[in-house]
């Protein structure tokens, strides 16, 4: 990813953009902001909200006339936010100090003409920026015309300490000036420096400048520039808005500011004034409510505080709200492109968003609910595939996932065969290596059934599509894992492939969309299937996350459940919003806590028991202690169970152990052929308390693991004993991690203590 | 890295060939091509080395990630 492709990726995320109301404002006040101060009680904070962009803000504060109401997004469930009764709430509470801005003092002048809100603006502005500033004004007091107009609003004393304000910070203010006689504002100009002229409060006919063809003086906003060069002007437009009126005093100081660094007035000011804003937020579930009412007086505290708890704080979040990974790190899309784009630049240090790059699901829920399409799982992959390229891909991130896919390709599991008495195959199932970890019986019921009721053969294949490597971002290793599956496929005469598996579908659309693929959902409608007991109560139907983009399968399901009477019900994120069960992309990997927490909020979205077609949904469901079916349960029911939503998840040792006994008893009963010899160490019988397996589960390691150390330490004599206990500890590597074992022999065996593994090695001063 | 990682229940493990208690010594670990010398409890004869659970739970796994995120 280069900066140009962050940029376009970080643009797409709106969740920064501003609230409707900060948008519509013509001086953007933070109205989401203030609201949120004020219904906390936070007073100080909310008048620093004002701060932060209002000029005078005990004037402007207390006679804002809030042109944002009207797209105040609380108007459309209810009524609109009183923003201007929270200001005056807000500006009737006691001032806060307000420092007094040091700036660099400028030696450039600025004359402002007149003290109506754009002018004082103007010059409230000015002196911010440093400008040598001087308000003439032609009356004896400064801002009569307003305080009269405001007398009801604005007490004078207000008044008083605003225009205080003006002239503490060093604007030089000439009252009785005579602006109105000849050649006053070329005698300001010639002092150097720009004017503004305050039009609010001016007579706007002696001034020799251009009108329009109503006469009036030409002020194109928000340049706020006149026909004469150096001469800026506002506070005419839009009636009697004093927000307005204000904008074009501070728009004006804007360009005076450009036009004496010599900067184009109008380049790059569309957000100005008020602008459109690309925020999504949803109304979904937002109850109407009205405006909290409010007296002469105004709200009080505790009113004010009710109202601004009206506010929706509008944000869109749209994707965190339904992923508990963009959850869990805090922040949205904008800020993760932002921190993947460091990590992969740091040369030296810690990369410290590995594990957030690493725990996505690359579910595409993101994208699916993004008002702008913003696809995490597209960056999460695209960074995994280039750290690992660049070799800096963290080796434990998934290696569990990758050597159980090694076993699924291996001698133990890997199978290509017609069907038995056939020399060739019309139709190929092929299963996938999860529902085969987590239900061998079923596959097998399953082959027979499409053997018998299929014309033209169906040969079998057991293996892995290479899906891990592909959420891994091993892109070399998952091309060579089709590429090995298109020779044994080819092998089989390139028969129709009738899949089972979602992920495997997924796969197969990406690398080998020559493949002519059918799901075994819809091959199982074709043959006629009955249901001998249809559940009593109705089910809750759980897509599985690769099915998001592939409609059809999604109905299939519920046609073919439909059918055989079979009620479901729908979850509130299904289908193209259906959720990860916390298996994809690895995050279960990656994150294994994540995954618990993605799999347990998901079970928790329905009270009823849940129906997977997927066998590692299914699985991670009943790990976490929710009741859930697959769909092969109804249909081709293990012997002897009564209760399949109650099967417990097969651990990662089971789960090796199902698919290498399905091949063996295939290859033994179908295709009367002796299955491959057991290697030495597996024959090591071990005792293992539910305790010690629980502990095994947690930490990864393998019945295999253990049986290698054991069947090492043995052999060699590299063990150590504890003469309390009399238990034998021995640590072997069969591959990046040591094993260490804690056992006893047992009778016929061994009884496992304890395991441990790590990755460091020892290097010198000692052996393993 | 110092692992501080010798507890004293550590070295009543007992070499099973050498017959001997283990004692501690200077062993170099490695990881990523990151050494790190560290005193380990080790078979004065044969050399075995015996890298206990919380060793390799604690100090060593947080190493581990703290390297493979350099």
């Amino acid at each position: 990813m280069d900066q140009k492709q962050l940029r376009e990726l970080e643009s797409r995320c709106i969740e920064e953009n501003p609230p409707w109301c900060a948008a519509a404002c013509p001086l953007h006040v933070d109205a989401r902001a203030l609201c949120g101060r004020v219904a906390g009680g936070d007073w100080v904070g909310a008048w620093k909200v004002l701060l932060r962009t209002m000029p005078l803000p005990g004037v402007l504060g207390r006679i804002c006339d809030a042109p944002c109401r009207e797209r105040c997004k609380r108007g459309q469930a209810g009524e609109a936010i009183a923003i201007n009764q929270l200001e005056r709430a807000c500006v009737m509470h006691a001032t806060p100090a307000r420092p007094r801005a040091i700036l660099p003092a400028r030696r450039e002048r600025a004359a402002v003409l007149g003290s109506g809100l754009a002018g004082l603006t103007a010059a409230w502005d000015l002196v911010r920026k440093g400008f040598q500033v001087t308000l003439h004004e032609p009356d004896a007091t400064l801002a009569a015309g307003l305080q009269e107009r405001y007398a009801k609003q604005v007490p004078p004393e207000v008044f008083a300490a605003e225009l205080a304000l003006l002239t503490g910070s060093g604007v030089r203010v000439e009252l009785n000036a005579p602006l109105y006689e000849d050649n006053f504002l070329e005698r300001c100009l010639a002092e150097g420096g720009a004017v503004f002229l305050s039009l609010d409060a001016l007579d706007p006919e002696p001034w020799p400048l251009e009108r329009d063809t109503k006469g009036r003086i030409a002020v194109p906003s928000p340049a706020q520039t006149t026909a004469r060069k150096g001469v800026f002007a506002g506070g005419l437009e839009h009636g009697d808005s004093p927000v307005w009126q204000a904008a074009q005093g501070r728009w004006g100081a804007t360009s005076i500011d450009r036009y004496l660094q010599g900067v184009s007035p109008t380049a790059g000011r569309e957000k100005d004034g008020p602008y459109e804003t690309r925020l999504f937020t949803s109304l979904e579930g937002v109850e109407p409510l009205p405006m909290v009412p409010v007296g002469p007086e105004g709200y009080d505290d505790a009113t004010a505080a009710q109202e601004a708890g009206r506010c929706l704080q509008c944000h869109c979040l749209e994707c965190v709200k339904v992923c508990p990974y963009l959850e869990s790190f805090g922040a949205y899309p904008k800020k993760y492109a932002r921190e993947i784009y460091n990590n992969q630049s740091i040369v030296m240090g810690a990369r410290q968003a590995n594990k957030l790059i690493n725990s996505c699901s690359l579910c595409g829920l993101c994208e699916a609910v993004c008002p702008e399409d913003f696809p995490m799982q597209t960056l999460c992959l695209a960074t995994r595939q280039e750290m690992v390229t660049k070799g800096k891909m963290p080796p434990s991130a998934h290696e569990f996932a990758l050597l159980d896919m090694e076993f699924s390709l291996g001698e133990r599991f890997r199978l290509a065969r017609h069907q038995p008495e056939h020399q060739t195959s019309a139709r190929l199932f092929f299963p996938g290596c999860q529902l085969a970890a987590s239900a061998p019986g079923q596959v097998r019921r399953v082959y027979q059934h499409l053997c018998t009721s299929l014309p033209g053969g169906v040969g079998l294949m057991l293996a892995c599509c290479g899906a891990p490597a592909h959420w891994a971002g091993q892109e070399a290793k998952s091309r060579e894992v089709v590429q090995d599956w298109l020779k044994d496929w080819r092998g089989l005469g390139s028969p129709q492939v009738i899949m089972a598996c979602s992920s495997c579908r997924d796969i197969f659309r990406t690398y080998l969309p020559e493949v002519e693929q059918v799901f075994l959902w819809e091959m199982l409608r074709e043959t006629g299937l009955e249901i001998e007991q249809a559940p009593g109560a109705p089910l809750a139907i759980h897509d599985p996350c690769t099915t998001r983009h592939d409609p059809q399968a999604q109905a299939t399901m519920r046609a073919v459940l439909g059918e055989a009477g079979v009620e479901l019900e729908e979850l509130r994120l299904g289908r193209e919003l259906t959720e990860c069960c916390g298996y994809g992309g690895l995050m279960a990997n990656a994150n294994p806590e994540l995954a618990k927490e993605v799999i347990t909020r998901r079970g928790g979205q329905s009270p009823r028991d849940f129906l997977a077609y997927c066998a590692v949904c299914r699985d991670r469901l009943a790990a976490v202690g929710k009741r859930a079916l697959h769909a092969l349960d109804l249909y081709f029911p293990e012997p002897g169970s009564d209760d399949p939503a109650a099967r417990p998840s097969p651990g990662w040792s089971e789960r090796r152990e199902n698919r290498a006994r399905l091949k063996d008893e295939l290859l033994r009963d179908l295709w009367k052929e002796e299955p491959p010899a057991m290697e030495a160490h597996r024959e090591i019988a071990l005792l293992i308390t539910p305790e010690v397996a629980g502990l095994l589960e947690q930490r990864r390691i393998l019945i295999d693991d253990l049986q290698r150390v054991i069947h090492h330490a043995e052999r060699s004599g590299d063990k150590l004993t504890h003469p309390d206990s009399g238990h034998f500890l021995a640590s072997f590597r069969p591959y990046k991690a040591t094993f260490w074992v804690e056992y006893s022999p047992a009778q016929d065996g061994f009884q496992v203590h304890n395991a441990y593994s790590h990755r460091m090695t020892i290097k010198a001063g000692g052996r393993p | 890295m110092n692992m501080e990682n010798i507890r004293p229940g550590d070295l009543e493990w007992r070499c099973q060939k050498c017959g001997g208690n283990l004692e501690p010594a200077m062993v170099t670990v490695e990881y990523l091509g990151n050494e790190f010398t560290t005193e380990l409890p080790r078979c004065p004869r044969c050399g075995l080395v015996m890298i206990s659970e919380s060793l390799a739970l604690g100090k060593m796994a947080e190493v581990e990630q703290i390297l493979e995120d350099k």
